[in-house]
């Protein structure tokens, strides 16, 4: 049920890709979620599971092929006018994956980072354009003199924090971030990671943080999804998913991720999980609320199987 | 090892981090690096210098004497070249089998720097006139590659789909016409000429590059950054000047440079099968084609012509590839 | 030194480039013992990769080694005991030697480790043949055992497959069985599963450690991921702009790292058992070999630096047993620093955790 501070709604939200007569790739197959005002939703998913089609797909650069997406109540999956896609050229924005593919290396950051508020014409003169530019390339950590060069010249968490700034330079309400640290070093990753989280909570934005890290994923958002096959096979907040997961995927995930704790891990032995000999057939699932705010899909036989085994509502 | 410890080596110096501490050189563009490489290259400044001379030869060398290239003077024909300096040390002096022809006809006083053809037409002229057509299609050549084809490639390219579809089917029946046949039409409607060379080169000539370019968008309209402009909301048009265009140009220019020679030389080849410009018209393939002739008596008639094709086909790939090689930024990142 | 089989001292190596000669290998010691896990942790740049291309010998062409051994002790093919220095070898002996043979290496992209246009089969028959001439028929029997030993079903029918009918995660294995075809003593390990999902690694990891157990292989493993060193490794080295920063066993680094690189590493993994309110991060980038520095590379970034470290590069300082660091703060005259609180306690709930 949507409340006053939803932001995005995403209805049964199917992308389909016909590769040939015969054969269509199903990336995102019937998935629904919510984003509120000012939270973070984890996305998570191994390859395949559709989570970049998701996010690409919610910032238009699909068309859907069923299903709605609605930002703060109008819908921006069907036809767009042009007051839809002024709303969402500016309000949602997109951080992605490669440094190094993100940035034009012809233009300059300076250009780079004023290319939304060029398409608007968000400023009056060249003098505010710069004001702007060099205001928000302050605020992610680098400086004025590196409006000038080239995107060559940059680290890659350098470039990451280029790609945050031409994208907030629109102060937009939810930006999808296309697992925009999986690329960089551990240690940038942190650092790109609590710039984010500094960000919003000075201006309240929404992030739909989509990755594979689960540590990371665990670290910034508030909820999140469990996508697997384009399916969302739970959802919940950061202490459902982690603390008392049911479905099966989800445990198999959790249990795969290594711990920095060699005194644990040297014992521990990854739960396995193979769809296609599991039984379970996505698409004859519903959505079931386990607990409050924390869904699972499946049939109802699975679900009291599964909740049973993780000892939930007993 | 011997350190030599001072004293407040082992207190805590309390530096905050600076990211001053990381400028990383002067802000390069990439023109002003590519040009930097460009030079370095010293066969590549050698192919653009000879370019250049051939250039300037061909403009100001037929002003040097009196002769235009069709004035005939049939009692000079055939004269062997007679450079006035270098005659003293025995290069170009005139003489063929010990004969000094010009003393046996009688013009001592006159010498023809290139020599002469059959018909007393002085080479000199001729030979940078005709040089003047080669550098004339040279630019054709580069001009429709450019702009033909590579707009045709990234229209192509860019909106993929049923447009797509369509303009590939299109060149793909186009270039299955033989150039001799569309070049044996041509010359029969337009009768043999510049004219129906430049047809011939606009027809066709694009092809090429319209499918690099074509094989270059499709691979770049997949980067990251131009979804990001997608999602800024770039206009398709603004996508394609400032986004995609810039990336390609420096592939396109190298591919028009390496397709010159090919150009240079269809044409000269035309000229040598009877197909191309007609006499007294000059273009370095009719001179080949002229001089072939009396090649075994009169060998300077053709290996002059030669010598400057060559040289003109010679630097523009050298150039070409020495461009690649600037604009390859490899080393760029450790 | 005793049953140690690999043996690096003083490794030097520079690449030449376009923009001038880079120093990216300072100074490395390392000891692998046999039967052990050495783990070499770093971050781009730190040189991890080139240090395993040199002992296999697969140095790029524009690298140079300016200095140091890398000594191998291992029995000929007459089962004498020998011991050679790679870095003197030929490329020539290294490859009828070494390659492959005693030593093997698994890539990080299982696409391009394998050829596209061979099947399965004739590439793990490929070494055997190469380096011991086995028969057809019996190299065919033993790559379809070396698939069932990786964990690939129906070895009969994959011999005939070819890699793009593969899926990622078999392709790695795969390629394991194609480094185990010759029984090597070492396996060299470069990043195997940073490009696959974290269920195929965890599946890989443990067909690892089996593998480790059955045969008693030595094995290097090259990773940037703590979590991965802490389930497979025995010893770590961790790297740094071109040195050993830090080494020990792997109780030594997880329980009492001593290098503030290490501390700003292993605080910089968000911790999924505990809530924490901010996660630390190594403030700057990592450094760039290419720009001349004095003293530690390190210093810039390390808010734990000491006057000297911006003088003068610190030495390799031994803090008990096989825990070596270098950083001027294990010298007797440092001041006693303590590793930042949260880690502190992080590294306290861990212990406890595992009791």
């Amino acid at each position: 049920m949507a409340d006053n501070n939803t932001i995005l709604e995403v209805k049964n939200l199917k992308q389909h890709f016909k590769v040939n007569k015969n054969f269509t790739v199903k990336a995102v197959d019937g998935i629904s979620f919510n984003i509120h005002e000012g939270e973070t939703f984890g996305l998570v998913g191994e390859s395949g599971s559709g989570k970049s089609t998701t996010g690409r797909s919610i910032i238009r650069l699909y068309k859907p092929t069923s299903g709605d997406v609605f930002f703060k109540g109008q819908r921006i999956s069907d036809q767009l006018d042009s007051k839809t896609t002024k709303t969402l050229r500016t309000q949602i924005q997109m951080i992605f994956q490669d440094p190094m593919a993100s940035l034009n290396p012809r233009k300059k950051v300076m250009d780079i980072v004023a290319e939304g508020i060029d398409n608007f014409e968000l400023y009056k003169n060249k003098a505010e354009r710069e004001q702007l530019v060099y205001q928000i390339l302050e605020r992610v950590g680098l400086s004025k003199e590196h409006a000038k060069r080239y995107p060559h010249q940059f680290s890659g968490g350098q470039r990451q924090r280029v790609g945050i700034a031409r994208a907030m330079i629109m102060n937009p309400e939810l930006i999808i971030a296309d697992e925009a640290i999986s690329a960089l070093d551990v240690s940038i990753q942190a650092q790109v990671v609590n710039l984010m989280k500094e960000i919003q909570e000075e201006s309240g934005i929404a992030y739909l943080f989509i990755a594979h890290d689960l540590s990371m994923v665990k670290y910034i958002s508030d909820r999140i999804g469990v996508l697997h096959l384009g399916h969302l096979v739970e959802m919940g907040t950061t202490d459902d998913i982690f603390k008392r997961p049911i479905h099966p995927y989800t445990k198999s995930l959790l249990s795969a991720i290594p711990k920095p704790n060699p005194k644990v891990e040297k014992e521990s032995t990854p739960i396995t999980y193979n769809y296609e000999t599991s039984g379970i057939d996505y698409t004859q699932g519903l959505s079931h609320e386990v607990e409050k705010g924390h869904f699972v899909l499946g049939t109802d036989d699975e679900i009291t199987q599964w909740k049973s085994a993780s000892q939930i509502g007993g | 090892m011997e350190v030599r410890f001072l004293e407040n080596d082992f207190v805590r110096s309390y530096k905050k981090y600076s990211s001053a501490v990381e400028v990383e050189g002067i802000s390069e563009s990439f023109s002003k690096d590519v040009l930097r490489r460009f030079t370095r290259n010293k066969g590549a400044v050698i192919g653009c210098l000879s370019i250049f001379l051939i250039i300037v030869m061909s403009l100001f060398g037929p002003y040097i004497n009196s002769h235009t290239y069709k004035s005939i003077i049939i009692e000079h024909s055939s004269l062997p070249p007679k450079v006035p300096v270098l005659q003293n040390i025995g290069i170009a002096d005139g003489v063929i089998d010990g004969r000094d022809i010009y003393l046996e006809k009688g013009f001592e006083d006159i010498a023809y720097i290139f020599g002469t053809d059959t018909l007393g037409r002085d080479l000199w002229t001729r030979t940078w006139v005709g040089t003047r057509i080669s550098l004339y299609i040279a630019g054709l050549a580069m001009f429709i590659d450019m702009i033909i084809g590579m707009s045709y490639g990234l229209v192509s390219g860019f909106f993929g789909g049923k447009v797509d579809i369509a303009m590939q089917r299109f060149i793909e029946i186009l270039s299955g016409i033989p150039n001799m046949v569309i070049v044996t039409l041509l010359v029969f409607i337009l009768k043999p000429g510049i004219m129906s060379i430049t047809v011939a080169l606009l027809i066709k000539g694009w092809i090429g590059m319209s499918r690099v370019v074509r094989a270059q968008v499709l691979k770049l309209k997949e980067q990251e950054f131009i979804l990001a402009s997608r999602t800024l909301g770039t206009s398709n048009r603004k996508i394609i000047f400032n986004e995609v265009l810039p990336n390609i140009l420096g592939q396109v220019i190298i591919m028009s440079m390496f397709s010159i020679p090919n150009a240079i030389f269809m044409e000269s080849f035309l000229a040598f099968i009877g197909l191309g410009l007609q006499a007294p018209l000059a273009s370095l393939g009719v001179l080949i084609s002229e001089g072939f002739k009396s090649f075994l008596v009169f060998p300077y008639m053709v290996a002059i012509p030669t010598i400057v094709l060559a040289i003109l086909m010679l630097s523009f790939t050298v150039m070409a590839d020495g461009l690649r090689d600037a604009f390859d930024p490899k080393m760029k990142e450790m | 030194m005793e049953n140690n089989i690999l043996t690096i001292r003083n490794l030097d190596i520079s690449f030449t480039t376009s923009s001038g000669s880079i120093n990216v290998i300072r100074g490395i010691d390392l000891d692998l013992k046999k039967g052990e896990t050495v783990a070499i942790v770093g971050e781009s740049g730190s040189g991890k990769s080139v240090t395993v291309k040199a002992v296999m010998g697969i140095l790029s062409n524009n690298g140079v080694i300016n200095d140091g051994s890398i000594h191998y002790n291992y029995l000929d093919d007459h089962g004498n005991a020998t011991q050679r220095d790679i870095v003197g070898m030929r490329q020539k002996d290294i490859r009828k030697e070494i390659s492959g043979k005693r030593i093997a290496m698994v890539f990080q992209d299982p696409m391009t480790s394998l050829n596209p246009t061979m099947n399965i089969g004739n590439q793990i028959i490929e070494g055997m043949r190469q380096h011991y001439k086995t028969p057809k028929k019996e190299a065919r029997a033993k790559a379809e055992e070396l698939l069932s030993l990786v964990g690939i079903d129906n070895p009969k029918k994959r011999m005939k497959q070819f890699p793009n009918e593969l899926s990622g995660g078999m392709r790695q294995r795969v390629v394991i069985a194609i480094a185990l075809s010759c029984d090597p003593e070492i396996l060299i390990c470069d990043e195997p599963t940073t490009a696959l999902d974290v269920t195929v690694q965890a599946k890989i990891l443990e067909l690892i450690k089996a593998i480790q157990l059955k045969t008693k292989v030595s094995v290097v493993y090259i990773t940037h991921d703590l979590g991965v060193v802490a389930k497979v490794a025995d010893y770590v080295a961790v790297m740094y702009a071109g040195r050993i920063i830090e080494k020990g066993t792997i109780d030594d680094i997880f329980y009492s790292p001593r290098h503030p690189y290490t501390w700003g590493l292993l605080s910089s993994i968000p911790d999924i058992d505990n809530f924490e309110e901010k996660l630390y991060s190594i403030p700057g980038n990592p450094i760039n070999l290419m720009n001349k520095f004095e003293g530690d590379a390190f210093a810039p970034r390390n808010e734990y630096a000491l006057n000297i470290d911006h003088r003068v590069e610190p030495p390799m300082i031994n803090v008990g047993g096989r825990h070596e660091v270098a950083s001027w703060l294990a010298h007797e005259k440092a001041p006693v620093l303590e590793m930042p609180a949260s880690l502190k306690r992080r590294i306290e709930n861990m212990l406890k955790e595992g009791y």
